[in-house]
């Protein structure tokens, strides 16, 4: 008996604890289909009447988003892809090619992880902006070329590829660059792609450095829309919803569908 | 993960130690990492690394061979070259953008500047001593008690969110992932959703207030409330990322442990206190550091919600170096560049605590 109670009051507090963590999530959707009126009754609304994309057709007035949402996607792509790159080739030298001050020089790439970006926008925003590239997507992405982060995990990653490939390949007198392109990175795609999405979700996601080196709203991201959008449009909180609820579905979609493929993609690695 | 373990010079030579902590810290920062454990206690107990890997079933490979010797002599002229090619570009980026801004922080940080932040004559440490003022006083009250409201909720509610998932419930999947959703909400996605609900008028929060029969609250203009707004803001978009990080410690405890702790009779709160907590001591105080490092960088959530204010009640250590940069209509290159220092500062000692830590931990626990 004594179980049964605590099991149902497991669910129930579980199921208390829920509603706030949810209600966001529930009501970005919900108020991106509210009419204004809808939105502006107190005490408030939480479910709409009907199921209106007004709001959503607004948005698309109100601020260039579809723009916005390229620019995301430009910024975190080339991003992860030149991260993947010069991780790819670093960790490729940490593993496989030896030389001196091999360890110094790992450590000292392991330390550029602990200095916040938020310490030293001040110089970098003066180097980019001296190059004219303030307000470009070049300026956007260039800061973040490489990141000590991907080579650690592929470092982690190449160190477990059988000794044996490796020296048949060098047999067969393969060179470095062929060996990496055709044998070493096909068989570590898992941890590319965990590499790969963890870089994406974290430079979509991107504030600080996006609003200050964008001036132009044609230039901004999403994220940086979205604030530009709260701006112009103060009095229609409807418009901010549904802009909101556009820039979560694609990373609403990674946690969802894509948690077990992360983490597929880190046991994966382990297996091989 | 043992293969990081087993595979890794990390854990088997003392001279890596140092770097323990950022290795720690990385990687939880991907939410799949459930062998996380076995980093801390390998070099511990050679018995539980031998442990069988019962939460990932994919995991069980054969042991890894010894390390091999090396083929060549150490330091091949041609693949010396070859090396320092591969990691120009990642170099190139570091010393650009990174080890060049460190200097040049710090020698902003000495001069003077005019209203479009060209460096102009040498102020020495005056930037500083200015430091020793009530206005920035109240702006490192601000960032602590930011810090302090962010960290603490956050760890308690993701812990508790956990250790209830950790108790045998069915849907277990469906609960984790419901808790992990606001991992997916961006800084700004989630402030603007906020700002709906903060708002004074229609908003949810005064709502339900107002179904309780009290008043309404100004929760982004008034003093008192600007910054418990912020903070509650930031608990909810990082409630997923810690629910994330102790699920994965509490998928890397051995099976064989709850089962003792069940033959001896240990079950419920018992157990959770007595077992998984202590056991997820490493994920919680990584999460703690992670948590307090990433609270000393927030920053979009109080730009988009409060710009500081009101009356520089949510002015962060973070926010005042941005507003003195670019806010003010000037460029106050000199003293932002100094407060920037003071941010470093701050999250090289919770990076150092953190090694200090974990390199104990690792050795003695």
């Amino acid at each position: 008996m004594r179980a049964v109670i605590g099991r149902v009051s497991v669910y129930g507090v579980l199921l208390i604890a829920l509603v706030p963590v949810l209600f966001p999530v529930y009501y970005v959707f919900a108020g991106t289909f509210m009419a204004p009126r809808e939105l502006a009754t107190f005490p408030p609304q939480l479910v709409p009447t009907s199921l209106g994309l007004d709001s959503v057709r607004k948005v698309f007035d109100a601020v260039p988003l579809m723009r916005m949402y390229g620019n995301s996607v430009v910024m975190a792509g080339v991003i992860t892809l030149a991260q993947l790159l010069t991780s790819a080739l670093a960790a490729y030298a940490f593993v496989f090619l030896r030389f001196r001050f091999s360890a110094v020089v790992f450590a000292l790439f392991l330390s550029t992880l602990m200095v916040p970006a938020e310490a030293i926008f001040i110089p970098n925003y003066l180097t980019i902006s001296g190059w004219g590239l303030h307000n470009s997507y070049l300026g956007l992405v260039l800061p973040f070329f490489a990141y000590a982060f991907g080579t650690f995990l592929l470092r982690q990653s190449f160190k477990q590829f059988p000794t044996e490939l490796r020296d048949a390949a060098r047999v067969d007198g393969m060179g470095h660059l062929r060996f990496m392109w055709t044998v070493l990175l096909p068989l570590n795609k898992p941890a590319l792609s965990a590499v790969g999405v963890y870089v994406f979700i974290s430079s979509w996601n991107m504030y600080f450095w996006p609003l200050i080196m964008t001036r132009t709203t044609e230039m901004q991201t999403l994220q940086i829309g979205l604030n530009s959008l709260k701006n112009a449009e103060s009095a229609n909180p409807g418009l901010w919803l549904a802009g909101a609820a556009l820039s979560v579905l694609p990373t609403l979609a990674l946690v969802i569908f894509g948690q077990r493929f992360i983490v597929r993609g880190l046991t994966a690695g382990a297996v091989k | 993960m043992s293969w990081l373990c087993q595979r890794s010079a990390l854990c088997h030579r003392k001279k890596y130690f140092p770097y323990q902590g950022v290795l720690l810290r990385e990687l939880v920062t991907s939410p799949s990492v459930p062998k996380l454990q076995r980093v801390s206690t390998s070099t511990a107990s050679g018995a539980r690394t031998a442990a069988p890997d019962s939460a990932a079933p994919g995991a069980d490979r054969p042991d890894r061979p010894p390390p091999r010797p090396p083929l060549r002599p150490p330091a091949h002229r041609g693949e010396t070259f070859l090396a320092w090619v591969f990691l120009a570009p990642s170099v190139v980026v570091f010393a650009l953008f990174l080890l060049y801004p460190l200097g040049r922080t710090v020698h902003l940080s000495l001069h003077g500047n005019d209203i479009i932040g060209r460096p102009s004559r040498f102020v020495g440490l005056s930037h500083f001593e200015e430091m020793f003022s009530a206005e920035f006083g109240s702006v490192l009250l601000t960032t602590a008690l930011f810090t302090l409201g962010v960290v603490i909720p956050g760890v308690v509610g993701a812990l508790a969110v956990v250790l209830l998932l950790e108790s045998k419930i069915r849907a277990q999947r469906f609960f984790r992932t419901a808790f992990a959703l606001p991992f997916a909400f961006s800084v700004a996605s989630a402030s603007v959703i906020f700002a709906v609900f903060y708002n004074p008028a229609s908003g949810v929060l005064n709502g339900i207030l107002h179904q309780l029969g009290l008043g309404p609250v100004q929760w982004l203009t008034s003093q008192e409330t600007a910054l418990l707004s912020i903070c509650l803001t930031t608990v909810w978009m990082n409630l997923g990322y810690g629910v994330l990080v102790l699920a994965a410690g509490v998928g890397s405890i051995p099976r064989e442990v709850n089962e003792a702790a069940l033959l001896d009779g240990a079950t419920g709160p018992r157990r959770a206190w007595h077992i998984t907590v202590p056991l997820l001591g490493p994920q919680l105080f990584f999460l703690i550091v992670i948590s307090t490092i990433n609270a000393l960088q927030g920053f979009g959530q109080i730009h988009i919600l409060t710009q500081g204010g009101p009356v520089g009640s949510t002015t962060t250590l973070v926010y005042s170096i941005y507003q003195h940069a670019f806010a003010y209509g000037t460029s106050d290159f000199g003293r932002a560049s100094a407060q920037a220092l003071v941010l470093l500062l701050m999250v090289l000692l919770c990076t150092a605590i953190q090694f200090g830590v974990i390199e104990r931990k690792v050795h003695y626990s």
